[in-house]
């Protein structure tokens, strides 16, 4: 489903995130990516997602090119993932439910079928009765439920997060990892990047170093 | 094409509600924008009446032949035969004095001064019209008929219409100088507005860029905003020069009267409103546009 090639990603300046790094992801799989902050979880996802471009190597999904594609391509490679970012990146003009909403509007999806969706979606990650709630009264665990909220609504097949317990307590982060299991027992592929080795149980590892696997 | 018109539907909805959120600044940038597409398009309607003023006189350039006050009937008769015969000359038209007193006394209300004159001062007189438009040709023919015997003067009548029309040139010159000016004005105007809202909803644009909206997704609300500016901006416009064409005939009327005259100040005919506005909506399209692009890029870029 992903497949990276001796994949380089160099920045500006010359800071090597990524250095040659090559691995298959199939589909249902469950990959908890781990390694020290500054190990290069969070480019390998950008990568992924073709939110950023590879200096080199060849990056796959479904069989797609997305380091040699088009920039009028992306956003549609784009949809193929749910994203979960470090700090949500949820829009705090707006209530639960419109922020649920807007990858729907995004793909074309509005009205009565969105609002069944976005409720689905909010009940899922157990939100249903704060949808009119606005996220900055939400608690910091309840903020990232609802970031997976969004990620899931449009029923991506590969689900993307970064550092997803980050800031939260143990509870919290014991909560949010069992709801990725539970995306990954319906067959959703689940890449979660985090520096906590605690909660990768029953996943495949990843683990970089530098910018390389470490075996 | 249903996904297409829901897409749009959802833009237009969005901007709708935008507009509705913040009415009072919303108001007054149309109103700015209605401001200064009413000064060259006020200039344009002035203009505009004065070329029909013009026209209502007559364009085509003639030469007026006045005879001596003593001319008989025979040299009426001889000058008429030269005429006749002359190869410049395309028509002509005989104005006897009588006639001309006449038909003086009956126009324009000058009746209560002309009513004081004793007898008729008027001479009579030719109306010719030449093959040639040529100011220079007939000017050479004005010369050529002021030598003619019991010619008393001969007038070219063109020449201060001709002035006016070079005067109106000058004037569609200025209104076009005035539009482009102020086209680009309102461009940056609406380009800016949108920028504007273009950065207090960056983390929105960031986000579903992320997501994988396309740029056409992100650009649609912001162009709809921008048309919608400029194509109100442009009623205002309208509605200002109307409510200015109002005041001004009011005045206009009443010294049309004192010249017995029924002449008002008409409105802008529907192919210039319409070009107006729709010029107005093309101009918020196309800041907006600008505005988006350049924001989408500068994205791009970091």
């Amino acid at each position: 489903m992903i497949t990276f090639d001796q994949v380089t990603k160099r920045y500006p300046g010359g800071h090597e995130a990524l250095r040659g790094i090559s691995f298959e992801i199939g589909k249902g799989e469950l990959v908890f990516i781990t390694g020290h902050s500054g190990a290069g979880k969070s480019t390998l996802l950008k990568l992924a997602a073709a939110i950023e471009r590879p200096t080199s190597g060849t990056i796959l999904v479904n069989g797609q090119n997305v380091g040699k594609m088009r920039r009028t391509g992306l956003p549609y490679v784009r949809r193929n993932f749910g994203l979960i970012f470090q700090d949500h990146k949820l829009l705090y003009d707006r209530s639960a439910f419109d922020n649920v909403a807007l990858p729907l509007a995004i793909g074309g999806i509005t009205g009565r079928e969105a609002g069944k969706r976005i409720r689905a979606a909010l009940d899922k990650v157990g939100l249903l009765h704060r949808e009119r709630a606005m996220p900055i009264s939400l608690s910091g665990g309840e903020q990232q439920r609802l970031a997976i909220a969004r990620a899931i609504v449009s029923r991506p097949a590969i689900l993307l997060a970064d550092e997803p317990t980050g800031n939260l307590d143990a509870n919290y982060a014991t909560d949010i990892m069992a709801l990725f299991r539970s995306f990954n027992e319906v067959g959703v592929t689940v890449l979660v990047a985090t520096h906590d080795a605690s909660s990768t149980d029953a996943g495949r590892l990843l683990h970089l170093d530098h910018g390389a696997i470490a075996a | 094409m249903k996904a297409w018109i829901a897409a749009h539907r959802q833009a237009l909805l969005l901007v709708l509600k935008k507009l509705h959120m913040a009415p009072l600044a919303n108001l007054i940038m149309i109103g700015v924008i209605g401001v200064t597409l009413s000064l060259p398009a006020g200039l344009y309607l002035v203009i505009d009446n004065l070329r029909t003023v013009a026209g209502t006189v007559g364009t085509e350039p003639q030469v007026t032949l006045f005879l001596a006050l003593d001319s008989t009937g025979t040299d009426i008769k001889d000058i008429e035969q030269r005429l006749a015969m002359h190869p410049a000359v395309r028509d002509f038209q005989f104005l006897g004095r009588e006639a001309a007193w006449r038909a003086l006394k009956e126009k324009n209300g000058l009746n209560d001064t002309l009513a004081d004159l004793e007898k008729n001062p008027l001479p009579d007189a030719f109306v010719i019209h030449a093959k040639s438009t040529d100011p220079v040709a007939i000017e050479a023919l004005q010369q050529e008929f002021s030598g003619w015997p019991h010619v008393e003067h001969a007038q070219m009548d063109a020449a201060w219409v001709k002035r006016l029309y070079a005067v109106l040139q000058l004037g569609n010159k200025a209104v076009l100088i005035l539009t482009g000016l102020l086209g680009f004005a309102l461009f940056a105007i609406i380009g800016n507005t949108i920028r504007l809202q273009i950065l207090t909803q960056r983390e929105e644009i960031e986000v579903s860029k992320l997501i994988g909206a396309t740029d056409r997704f992100i650009r649609r609300p912001f162009l709809y905003a921008g048309t919608l500016h400029g194509l109100l901006g442009g009623g205002v416009a309208w509605l200002i020069l109307l409510a200015a064409l109002y005041i001004f005939n009011l005045s206009v009327s009443d010294l049309a009267r004192l010249y017995a005259s029924d002449f008002e100040l008409q409105p802008l005919g529907l192919d210039a409103s319409l070009a107006l506005v729709c010029g107005s909506a093309a101009l918020g399209w196309l800041g907006s546009w600008w505005a988006v692009s350049r924001y989408l890029s500068r994205l791009e870029q970091s």
